[in-house]
């Protein structure tokens, strides 16, 4: 795992990608501190609103006369335990769904990944809207619907992974001394696929951002006040083109975080699967 | 080999029945198969592909598919019925050499570990001894390194240096008996002999049985002391390699014999295919494609006869000659 990480490290792209998303989690993590007037996250001062960026307020400040600067670091938190949340119950559903399906071979294979394939046939901004308006919308909504739509793509790679061992000698072996399936599968199977489904959370993790910053857009995500970006870009849209400040500065930190989530997840793809060590330099 | 009496058998098939469900119904992969394979001796067995000798394998293993079913039958090993009786399994006491080497080591772990675990589980000694002894068996199965070798996962082997290190893993417990499934069969020919240069010299010097499948007869002359040749999951014939090869009796070794290349004058091998194991023809397995067939064939399962010289033959009509075309 290490030399995997010494790979990665040695590609500067990838480099840069680990790079962006180590700082955001910094940032996020110390929100509160980083934030020049973290009150503004419910706040208002209507008496300085709209302010081109200067030395008191660096990225301006909005329509509500909130820094925005400190709403840009305060989204950040936002944006990545949307990310993390939306990814991890995307993966308790896909990879369980996929050792078994992947292991069984019969009806029960079937059903699942006809499921699968019904899910991935969604479209994952229809299926939020959908929600958004069958249930309350918000931010909590649209991470239902990203986690429903994103858990296939985890159920197909573990799928391919166990279809593909599951004859292999060695999980023959394992029978033969009496292991069972749950430990075939999880701690020898599932391994395999560990490299793959480690690459499929990295981009899928930019994806949940973007997607999620798109539904805040909509106005099916977030909802006023919390200082999330894709929202942030939406209220903006009725003072352009003078307030040029307000929607550029979330929107970069929106490209930011989602291109370092897709250079990592390249990056990782090369370097930590096993099989590729060898033929790659 | 030898003309002295055979000693009592390390492991003995007997009248073993394997059949697996499938969606077309039962096969019948394995039917009434006998086999013995005496300490120290090294046995072939050959047949066509899907004549069930990977089956066999599997079942003396003990690690048939869950779908399999063994109506009839025993496996003795060491006088046991490890079978029937699951204390009694011979783990540790039968190594395997697999045929494909890359998936038979998982590719995630280090391989030197996944043989150790073995080792902890059925050998005895410290953690230590287990680390020294592999070592010592990768020197003698010629692995380059073997110190860093330990270190290496699966992949960073070549196919060789695989095989060589699963022959490794298959003599880490000190077995009696090691069982090889056409281990050369994804190799390339010089590495070929050299894989088995290294286990006729394994088996000499450490005193094991071996048994070995295959579907070259020019390795059975070369490794194997007597044969067994099977066609849709039953014995043709078995006996000594020497008299098997030099005088075929049973139709089908005689006409699988005259397609070797070194021996046919021209390619033309046996006309029509092996039956579907769920689709066996009654009576003799082979008298749809047997160029001597009479109608009685087609009537019950021929028993094994025993012929003098210690070789059985399951064809009544065995002294028949064979038509002229057949043997071109």
């Amino acid at each position: 795992m290490s030399a995997a990480l010494a790979r990665l490290l040695r590609d500067p792209v990838s480099a840069l990608g680990l790079g962006i998303v180590l700082f955001a989690v910094v940032v996020a993590f110390f929100a509160p501190y980083l934030a020049p007037y973290p009150e503004d996250a419910y706040e208002s001062h209507l008496l300085q609103r709209l302010r081109p960026p200067s030395a008191e307020f660096p990225f301006g400040t909005d329509n509500l006369g909130r820094d925005i600067l400190s709403r840009v670091i305060l989204g950040t938190r936002n944006a990545l335990v949307v990310a993390v949340s939306v990814v991890v119950a995307a993966m308790a559903i896909g990879i369980p769904v996929g050792l078994v399906a992947g292991w069984r071979d019969n009806w029960v294979s079937d059903v699942l990944m006809r499921l699968t394939d019904v899910f991935l046939a969604v479209p994952q901004l229809i299926l939020a809207l959908a929600l958004g308006q069958l249930m309350r919308p918000g931010i909590e909504t649209a991470m239902v619907a990203l986690a429903l739509t994103y858990w296939p793509f985890f159920a197909r790679t573990v799928f391919a992974e166990t279809r593909r061992l599951r004859g292999a000698l060695f999980v023959d072996a394992l029978a033969g001394i009496g292991a069972r399936p749950t430990r075939i599968l999880l701690l020898h199977v599932l391994p395999n696929a560990l490299p793959a489904v480690l690459v499929r959370a990295t981009i899928g993790m930019g994806f949940t951002i973007l997607t999620a910053a798109i539904l805040g857009f909509l106005g099916v995500g977030a909802a006023p006040p919390s200082p999330d970006w894709g929202l942030a870009v939406a209220e903006a849209r009725q003072h352009l083109p003078e307030a040029w400040w307000f929607p550029t500065f979330p929107g970069l930190a929106i490209l930011l975080l989602v291109l370092g989530f897709n250079l990592l997840g390249d990056g990782l793809r090369d370097a930590a699967d096993p099989r590729l060590r060898r033929s790659r330099r | 080999m030898n003309d002295s009496p055979m000693p009592s058998p390390l492991l003995a098939v007997e009248a073993l029945s394997v059949h697996l469900r499938t969606d077309a119904g039962l096969a019948r992969i394995l039917d009434d198969v006998s086999l013995t394979v005496p300490p120290g001796r090294t046995v072939g067995v050959v047949g066509e592909s899907g004549c069930g000798k990977t089956t066999l394998m599997r079942a003396i293993l003990g690690i048939l598919p869950r779908s399999a079913l063994v109506p009839r039958g025993a496996i003795r090993f060491e006088g046991r019925d490890i079978l029937a009786d699951c204390a009694a399994s011979a783990r540790g006491r039968i190594g395997f050499v697999p045929q494909d080497p890359y998936l038979s080591l998982n590719p995630v772990f280090r391989a030197g570990d996944q043989i150790l675990e073995i080792m902890r589980r059925h050998a005895p000694g410290t953690r230590r001894d287990h680390r020294a002894k592999l070592i010592e068996l990768f020197r003698a199965v010629q692995l380059p390194d073997p110190e860093a070798a330990l270190e290496k996962y699966p992949h960073q082997f070549s196919g060789g240096q695989r095989q060589r290190l699963l022959i490794a893993a298959a003599l880490s417990c000190d077995p009696a008996l090691v069982v090889a499934d056409e281990p050369t069969t994804a190799l390339d020919v010089t590495t070929q002999r050299e894989i088995l240069a290294l286990l006729r010299r394994l088996a000499a010097e450490r005193g094991l049985s071996l048994l070995f499948v295959t579907h070259d007869f020019g390795v059975l002359a070369a490794l194997c002391d007597s044969v067994t040749v099977l066609y849709a999951g039953r014995v043709a014939e078995s006996g000594p390699t020497r008299a098997v090869l030099d005088a075929p009796r049973h139709p089908y070794t005689r006409l699988l014999l005259a397609c070797h290349p070194d021996r046919a004058s021209d390619l033309t091998g046996i006309p029509g295919t092996v039956p579907a194991a769920t689709a066996q023809p009654a009576g003799c397995r082979f008298h749809p494609r047997c160029p001597i067939a009479r109608a009685d064939c087609a009537n019950a399962p021929p028993p094994l006869l025993s012929l003098p010289g210690g070789r059985s033959i399951a064809c009544p009509h065995h002294a028949d000659a064979l038509p002229e075309p057949a043997l071109a």
